[in-house]
Order: C-alpha cells, then sequence, then structure tokens
C-alpha cells in the first residue's frame, strides 16, 4: 500500500515537474497589422510568425518551446496600452516585441517600466530611446540618424539647400524635426518647409512651391506610406530635375512599383537587406540578410520588407538574451539584452550598453538609388 | 420609494453592478477595461439625451472628447496647472465653445446636421495633429497623473472607483435632466419641432442647452482618460471614434440612458473578446453592426423591454 | 495666369471631378431612398483594387475595367438588398449606423479578397506631363475630366429622356405618387444603388493612376464626396457636380496659397461657411416642413 501511495506521489511530482519545466516561453507582440499603419505590422506580424515557428522547429530556447501572443493594434495607442496590460496581466508574457509605430511604443512605455518587462519596440523616432529607459529597447534606425546618412551624402554630391516636403503622420512630423534640428551640424540649409495631408493624392501644390523658392539644390520627403510614392510621381510631372531623396519609411520593393519610372535616380537611406544578394560577400551582414531574404520571400511569396526585417532582429535579440540570461527572469534577460555586443542583424551590427539601448550608429545605414527598377548600393 | 422606476431602480442596479464587479474582475487588464467602459458610457450618456432624445445628431463629438483631454493635458503637462484647476477650466473652455458653435450649427436639420458636426470634428482633429508643439502632433503626449490636494490618483482600482462613481453621476444627472421641464421640452422637440415651437418651446435655445451639455459631458470623460492613461494620442480625437460613439448610442437603444450604458459596454468588449478572429475581426465587427441594426432598429435595450413586456402579458 | 495658379486649378480640377462623381453617386442613392450611403467610399475602392487585381490575373485593361464596374455594381445591389431594404423606415441615425458598418464590413472583406498594400495602375494613355499655361498635366488628367464630363451628360440625358431615368426622378419627388402610377420603387431603389457603385467604381479606376489605391482609399474619398454633395445642396446632380468642383479647387487653392497642412481644415471650414449661410446647400430644395 505504502509503496503504491510513493509511486503515485512520484510520479505525480514527476508528471507536476515535467509540466512546469513545458511551460513555453511566452513572447508578447503588439503590431499595427490592419489600420494605416498595415505597411508596417503585416511583414511584422509574419515574420515573427514565422522566426517562432523555425525556432520551435530547432528546438526551442532552453529546451522549451515559445508561445507568440500577438494583438492587433491597428496603430491606435490606446487599443495599445489595452492589449499591453492584457499582455502582461492576462498573458504573463516573459518579453514584449511590438508597436509599430512611435505613438503606440510610447504610450506603453510607463506600463513596462512599472511592471518590469523587456520591451522591443519596433518603431522609429529617437525619443523612444533618447532618454534611455531602463525596460525598453529598439530594433530599427532613428529617424535623426536617417536625416544624417541623407545630409552626409547630400554634402558629398556639393548640396547645400534644400527643400523639404513632409506628410502628417507620427512618422514623417518627427522625421521632419530630427531633419530641422541635425541640418545645420551638417552646414544644410532647409531653404523651404512644406507639408502634405495623411490622405492627400495630389502634391503638386506644394512642390509647385519648393520649385519656386530660388536656390532649392535637392528635395528631402520625410514621408512615409503613399504620400512618398505621390510626392515622386509629381515630382517627375513637374519636371524636378534636382536630386530627391526618400527616407528609409519606403525602403521597399513596393515603392518603386507605385512611382514607377519617376523612382529613377531617387536615392534613399536604408539597410542592406534591401540589397541582399548584391553584397560583396566580405559584408559582415550578408549572410543574415540574404538567409532571412530569401526564407520570408520562400514562405510568403512577396517581397521582404526593412520593417519585417526590425521584427527578425527584435524577436532574435530577444532570444540571445534569453539564451543568455538562462531563464525567463525579467531582470536577467534586461541586463543580457543590454550586454549584447556584436550582434549581426538585417539592421546593421548592434553593439547595446546602459546608454545606448539600440545599438546602432550611421554606418549601419546604406545609401542606396533606384536604378533600371531595382535598388543599388551607392558607393 | 418606487423600485420600478427606471430613476430609482436602475440606478440601484447600477449602482449595484458597479460595486459587486471587482469580484469578478481578475487582473489589471480586466480593470482596465471596465475603466474604458466607463469612459464610453459616460460620453454615450450625454451623447443620447442628444441624438436619443433631442432628435438631433452629432459625428462630430470625440471632438469635444478631445479637446477635454488635450486641454487637461497641456494644461497640466505644458503649463503646470494643478489637475483639478485645468479640469475645471478646460470643461468651461468646451462649454464656451459648444455654446458658440452650437448655435449656428443646430440651425441646420438631418443630414446637413450630421455634415456640420462631421465638419467640425475634422477641423478640431487637423488641429490638434498638426499643432505639434503644443500637442505633440500625431505621435501625442504624456499626461501627468492627478492630484488632488497632494494626493496622487494612479493604478487602475483606484481609477475604477473614480470612474464608476462618475458614471452614476452622469446617469443620474441624465435621468434628471430627461424627467424635467427641460427635458420634456426636449422630448417635444424631437416629435415635432414646429409643434413645440407653437407650444411656447424656444427650441433653439433647448437645442444648444443639450449640445452644451453632451459636449460637457463628453469633455469630462476625456479629461480623465488623459490623466489616467498618462498618454493621449488624436486617435482618440478623430472621425473614427465619433463613429464608434454614435453607434454605441445607437446599438445600446436611442432615447434609454441605460440603453446607452449597455451600448458603450457591449462595443467596448466586442473587440476585446473578437481579436482571436485576427484578421477576420473587421468583417465580424461590420457584420455584426449591420445584423443589429437591421433586425433591431430600436437599438437592444428598448427591443429587450419590448420583448419582456410581451412575454409578461 | 501665373502658371503656379495654373498648376493649382489643374490638380485642383482633377481631384474635384473625382469628389463630383463620387458626390454623384450620394446624390443618386438619396434621391431615391433619401438614405446617406456611407459606403460611397468603398465603391471607389471596388473599383480601382478589382480592376488591379483582374489585370495582374492577366486581363487586358479594356476587359477590367468593365468587369470591375458590373462587380462594384454587385455589390451595391447586394447592399440595397440586405443591409437597407430590411431595415426600411428606420431612423435616419439607424441608417447611418447601417452603412458605416457596411463600409466596415467592405473594407474588411477588401483586406481578406486583396491585401493592405498600395497598387498602383497604369496610366491609360501614358504619363508624359503635358504643358497647359504653364503647368504641367498628366493625360490621366484628361481622362478625369473627360469621362466625368461625359457621364455628367449621359446622366442628364438619362434622367431627363429615358422612361426608367423618369421614373427614378418621379421616386425621388414623391415615391407614393410614382407608385399610384405604376413606378416599381422597389426596383428603382436597386437600380439607384447599382448605378451610384458603377460610378463609384469607375471613378475609383480613373484616379487609381494618379493616386495609387488600396482597401483603404476610400474613406476620405467617400468623406470628401459627402462634404461635396452637401455642398452642392443634397439631391441635386447639379450641385453634387458643382460641389465636387468647387471644393477640389478650393483645397488646392488653399494649399498652394494658404498652408498646405492646414489644406483638408480649409476646405472643411468653408463648408461650414457655405452651411451657415445656406443651410440646403449651394442648390439644394430649401425643405418644407408639413405640420
Amino acid at each position: 500500500m505504502r509503496h503504491k501511495l510513493l509511486a503515485i506521489l512520484a510520479a505525480a511530482l514527476f508528471a507536476a515537474g515535467t509540466a512546469i519545466a513545458q511551460e513555453p516561453i511566452r513572447i508578447g507582440a503588439f503590431l499595427a497589422v490592419t489600420g494605416g499603419a498595415a505597411f508596417l505590422g503585416d511583414p511584422e506580424q509574419k515574420t515573427l510568425e514565422l522566426y517562432v515557428e523555425k525556432l520551435n522547429a530547432a528546438g526551442g530556447l532552453l529546451g522549451r518551446k515559445l508561445q507568440l501572443v500577438s494583438y492587433d493594434s491597428a496603430g491606435d495607442a490606446e487599443k495599445a496600452r489595452t492589449f499591453v496590460k492584457r499582455l502582461i496581466e492576462q498573458d504573463k508574457v516573459d518579453v514584449i516585441v511590438g508597436g509599430s509605430t512611435t505613438g503606440e511604443t510610447m504610450a506603453v512605455v510607463p506600463l513596462v517600466e512599472a511592471a518590469g518587462v523587456p520591451f522591443i519596440s519596433l518603431a522609429g523616432a529617437v525619443v523612444i530611446i533618447e532618454p534611455v529607459k531602463k525596460w525598453v529597447f529598439k530594433t530599427p534606425h532613428t529617424d535623426r540618424m536617417a536625416c544624417e546618412r541623407v545630409f552626409l551624402d547630400m554634402r558629398a554630391r556639393g548640396i547645400e539647400r534644400i527643400g523639404l516636403i513632409s506628410g502628417a503622420g507620427g512618422f514623417d512630423k518627427s522625421m521632419r524635426g530630427e531633419c530641422l534640428k541635425v541640418a545645420p551640424n551638417h552646414k544644410i540649409q532647409i531653404v523651404a518647409d512644406e507639408a502634405y495631408g495623411g490622405g492627400d493624392t495630389d502634391m503638386t501644390a506644394q512642390l509647385t512651391k519648393i520649385k519656386n523658392t530660388a536656390g532649392v539644390q535637392a528635395v528631402l520627403n520625410a514621408g512615409f506610406g503613399q504620400g512618398p510614392a505621390i510626392v515622386t510621381k509629381n515630382y517627375k510631372q513637374l519636371a524636378m530635375n534636382m536630386p530627391l531623396y526618400q527616407s528609409h519609411g519606403v525602403a521597399s520593393k513596393e515603392f518603386i512599383k507605385l512611382a514607377g519610372d519617376a523612382a529613377e535616380g531617387v536615392r534613399l537611406p536604408a539597410a542592406a537587406l534591401l540589397v541582399a544578394e548584391t553584397l560583396p560577400d566580405a559584408d559582415p551582414q550578408k549572410k543574415v540578410v540574404v538567409g532571412y531574404s530569401r526564407e520570408y520571400t520562400a514562405r510568403f511569396k512577396s517581397d521582404v520588407s526593412t520593417f519585417g526585417g526590425h521584427a527578425f532582429d527584435g524577436l532574435m535579440l530577444a532570444a540571445e538574451a534569453i539564451r543568455r540570461s538562462g531563464s525567463t527572469n525579467k531582470e536577467a534577460i534586461r541586463s543580457a539584452l543590454e550586454s549584447i555586443k556584436g550582434y549581426v542583424g538585417t539592421g546593421g551590427v548592434v553593439n547595446m550598453s546602459a546608454q545606448d539601448h539600440m545599438g546602432l550608429d550611421v554606418s549601419a545605414f546604406r545609401m542606396l538609388e533606384v536604378s533600371k527598377g531595382n535598388w543599388v548600393l551607392v558607393k | 420609494m418606487d423600485w420600478k422606476t427606471p430613476r430609482t431602480g436602475g440606478l440601484a442596479l447600477l449602482a449595484a453592478v458597479i460595486v459587486l464587479l471587482p469580484l469578478a474582475l481578475a487582473n489589471n487588464y480586466w480593470y482596465e477595461v471596465a475603466i474604458l467602459i466607463g469612459i464610453n458610457a459616460i460620453v454615450c450618456v450625454g451623447l443620447n439625451l442628444l441624438i436619443g432624445y433631442a432628435g438631433q445628431i452629432s459625428l462630430g463629438h470625440a471632438g469635444f472628447f478631445g479637446l477635454g483631454a488635450y486641454g487637461s493635458a497641456i494644461l497640466t503637462a505644458r503649463y503646470g496647472w494643478p489637475p483639478v484647476a485645468a479640469l475645471a477650466a478646460t470643461t468651461a473652455g468646451v462649454a464656451l465653445l459648444a455654446l458658440a458653435v452650437g448655435r449656428p450649427i443646430l440651425k441646420l436639420k438631418g443630414h446637413y446636421l450630421a455634415m456640420a458636426t462631421l465638419g467640425m470634428g475634422i477641423i478640431i482633429s487637423i488641429v490638434v495633429v498638426t499643432e505639434d508643439r503644443l500637442t505633440g502632433g500625431p505621435d501625442g503626449m504624456s499626461v501627468p497623473a492627478f492630484t488632488l490636494f497632494g494626493l496622487g490618483l494612479a493604478g487602475e482600482r483606484a481609477w475604477y472607483w473614480v470612474i464608476g462613481a462618475a458614471l452614476l453621476a452622469a446617469v443620474w444627472v441624465a435621468l434628471n435632466l430627461i424627467e424635467s421641464p427641460a427635458g420634456r421640452a426636449l422630448r417635444a422637440l424631437h416629435g415635432s419641432e414646429v409643434g413645440a415651437q407653437v407650444s411656447g418651446i424656444d427650441a433653439t435655445r433647448a437645442k444648444v442647452g443639450i449640445f452644451v451639455i453632451s459636449a460637457v459631458f463628453a469633455s469630462l470623460a476625456g479629461s480623465l482618460t488623459a490623466h489616467y492613461a498618462g498618454f493621449i494620442t488624436p486617435g482618440k480625437v478623430g472621425f473614427f471614434h465619433s463613429i464608434e460613439l454614435v453607434t454605441m448610442v445607437v446599438f445600446g437603444g436611442m432615447a434609454s440612458t441605460f440603453g446607452a450604458v449597455i451600448g458603450a459596454a457591449t462595443l467596448t468588449l466586442l473587440p476585446q473578446l473578437l481579436t482571436v478572429l485576427k484578421e477576420y475581426e473587421m468583417v465580424v465587427f461590420g457584420a455584426v453592426m449591420v445584423a443589429t441594426m437591421v433586425f433591431l432598429p430600436r437599438g437592444f435595450l428598448p427591443s429587450l423591454m419590448l420583448e419582456i413586456k410581451k412575454k409578461r402579458k | 495666369m501665373s502658371a503656379q495658379l495654373a498648376q493649382y486649378l489643374l490638380g485642383g480640377l482633377t481631384i474635384g471631378a473625382i469628389y463630383a462623381l463620387v458626390a454623384l453617386g450620394f446624390a443618386i442613392i438619396y434621391n431615391a431612398s433619401h438614405v446617406i450611403n456611407f459606403a460611397q467610399g468603398e465603391f471607389v475602392m471596388i473599383g480601382g483594387m478589382a480592376t488591379v487585381s483582374l489585370g495582374n490575373a492577366g486581363l487586358p485593361l479594356l476587359l477590367a475595367i468593365p468587369v470591375a464596374v458590373l462587380a462594384a455594381a454587385a455589390v451595391g445591389l447586394a447592399l440595397e438588398k440586405f443591409a437597407v431594404e430590411p431595415a426600411r423606415g428606420a431612423s435616419v441615425v439607424t441608417l447611418i449606423i447601417i452603412t458605416i458598418g457596411a463600409s466596415i464590413l467592405l473594407r474588411g472583406l477588401a483586406t481578406l479578397v486583396w491585401d493592405k498594400k498600395l497598387h498602383a495602375l497604369q496610366p491609360f494613355s501614358g504619363d508624359q506631363p503635358i504643358e497647359l499655361a504653364g503647368a504641367t498635366i498628366l493625360p490621366q488628367s484628361l481622362w478625369v475630366l473627360g469621362v466625368t464630363l461625359a457621364i455628367v451628360l449621359l446622366l442628364s440625358w438619362f434622367f431627363s429622356r429615358t422612361l426608367t431615368g423618369k421614373a427614378m426622378l418621379a421616386t425621388s419627388h414623391n415615391p407614393l405618387a410614382a407608385q399610384l402610377c405604376g413606378v416599381n420603387t422597389r426596383f428603382v431603389l436597386l437600380l439607384s444603388f447599382g448605378l451610384s457603385a458603377a460610378l463609384g467604381a469607375i471613378a475609383g479606376i480613373l484616379i487609381a493612376p494618379i493616386t495609387l489605391t488600396s482597401w483603404d482609399v476610400g474613406v476620405m474619398l467617400g468623406l470628401k464626396g459627402f462634404a461635396a454633395a452637401i455642398l452642392g445642396g443634397l439631391g441635386s446632380g447639379a450641385g453634387a457636380v458643382v460641389g465636387g468642383l468647387a471644393l477640389g479647387i478650393v483645397e488646392s487653392l488653399g494649399a498652394g496659397y494658404l498652408s498646405s497642412a492646414y489644406k483638408d481644415a480649409i476646405a472643411f471650414v468653408l463648408l461650414l461657411a457655405v452651411l451657415f449661410f445656406m443651410p440646403s446647400g449651394l442648390f439644394g430644395k430649401k425643405s418644407a416642413e408639413r405640420v
């Protein structure tokens, strides 16, 4: 009798122990899969699903499976807040990767800081990591870096006076603000500054104003979404011959398809991901970007985008941090994230630190140009 | 005290629900959902007075909500005002604006009124998005916590009770308004504006009055939301939110204060429950809206009450 | 005329023509049923998106366009049959919610049937800009203006010369009297939805080469079309066209001379101003209330 009881007890304990060990590691995500920012959230969602699947196929992390719990915040900051509360309180996730837009990200920062959950944001503005916040990290390059990269290229071409045109969205306004701030540092003068609305379909009025401003040598469109494609088409229609620069927000094949012939000669700063196949073999990023590019295209039959790449980097950084910390203790994951150096991602080589929760510098941005309907690296 | 009349019976039931609900709320996420329902309900109760009782329409009420939210946010965050003073000033400001705008707008009728309120809402949201130095633009701005005589109000549980009390107050005010002479004047207006005028009712004054009151409800709800969330973005000021609010009122039952509360509760809860549907969410949500309005054109609560009355017979 | 002004006017006319087509759609449905169809913008979207996907599937443009227009008309008929007809007699607000719900449903279906990306349509006759009075205009703009004019002329012939058209006009003036005269008002209602949907789809196809198309392109266009219809006076076809063109031009001039950031606000402020002085719009019938 006693032996039977002991056996049953042992079996129960063993089962319980195995059950606990089999608790999945939960990755929480909130992405703008629908709504105005679906351009961002859709590839991010697909990337996270694909790579959680691949990680699990390779045995998971720390012997446990990964579970992705993701919600569609549709670019709405309040929905983002509610879903992050749900992820933290109800779903009890171990780490959060998400926040397609800056507005959604900033709205949830107080929540993750208070609850102490590591959060890797996929949004662009520099304000996310400056000032640095204990639990908040990010993978995309900042909009300030984009401005600087463009200004460097402009100076190299002897350009000093430029026109700026931007849209009404958060991305546009943030990047415009950063460009205005750092332009003097690069001896660039912004002599015209126009804006268009969110759903606008004709920017000829604004471009005409820029065209008629004396001394404009180039135009920078700090834009995102459909605006830049229309600006590019209008640019050609108005026969504006000066160099046109776009932002990293439209770094995708889609943009070239949408703008058509007008895109020829347009330059923008972007991650190496877009020119993966043509990178020299010696390039440190080549293996990672070619791998991601091929796997994503094979699975989803659509062109790869830098936004999906940021989600990839976010997931892999989180995975690496979990591996290094050997547990799902949130503070341990956080410190491990902070200590990552030399990680090669789709966005660049990442060197995190206690003061730098993004880890990229301006060199992570390559300058690309549209040539014969494709992206090429500008030497 | 007659427990069966809407005033006391319904109010007591609502109070009971608010007091007992925390027993069912498992964690802070559910408290958050409850608080969101409460906030939407406050706006809807006010909006229902305008749409259901006075028979007007507003497709721009998110504008008042947004003004309340941003008013409180800007005064406290950028100018360091104490939150209570900011709340009072913002509410007064919105009331004055509603008064000024209401008089010309409410001369319009039907679809013209709908378009005018729509335009008003859109203008407010464009201003909020464009004046980014003041409002933080499309990315929004942080809002300091609410403090009363030095005591901070923070955390879901504390806010739950504040919003619950505010909702009860709002419903009480609405119910009293409806039963008052002013309320009866409103209902006469809804029946026939010319008839009411012939009976000596100043139609314009009554309509503008209720417009201002519903704007104040929305503004207060907005200010409270700003402090609760600690962050506000222009999303809440826009056209889609205005439509959401009208849908909640119509769904719950027009000319029914408790219907407005139920409408707010259902349509706040629905997206949370529909997340499992992922990419089908929009389709299902739209289908639900259409089906409900086609089969229950008077709204949920009045239809329910009708069924109950039928069964009683 | 300065080249700048010419550029603004041409741009404003082009987008104004699109607003006019959408506004006409609103007017036709309103006339037949006193319903404001908030899903009108989605017909514009369906026209553009369907043409793009049919083109991708290999259909030549000449075939893709009529098929897309017919598809949109079918959706319009379905909308009337399943959402509007069952709710006849409901209040104004209820009907508004129904059509808004329908527009959400249609957008959701669009993301499932197609995708959430932006798409471009090939311009009908190339994109070499044409110089006009110092400004440049795309050939596609000429298509937009030309087709809109043709449609307006066609519709005015239809409503004044054909029996069906006159039946529709009769229904809009007095449904009961029309019924008594043997007009099948239910058929008129169906037809009005189908016709409006076709109009919206044509507008969407015309504008897609210039402005790109996506699952949510109908939202703003629908709103602006509604504003144009109100500006011109609900129920007036001429009002819809004038309202649309006026709205487009004011927007463009506002962006050029005042503030490009506040462009949309300027248009709505204008609308409100007009409504305050002319509560029935520019050409609207002054409504008389029977007591």
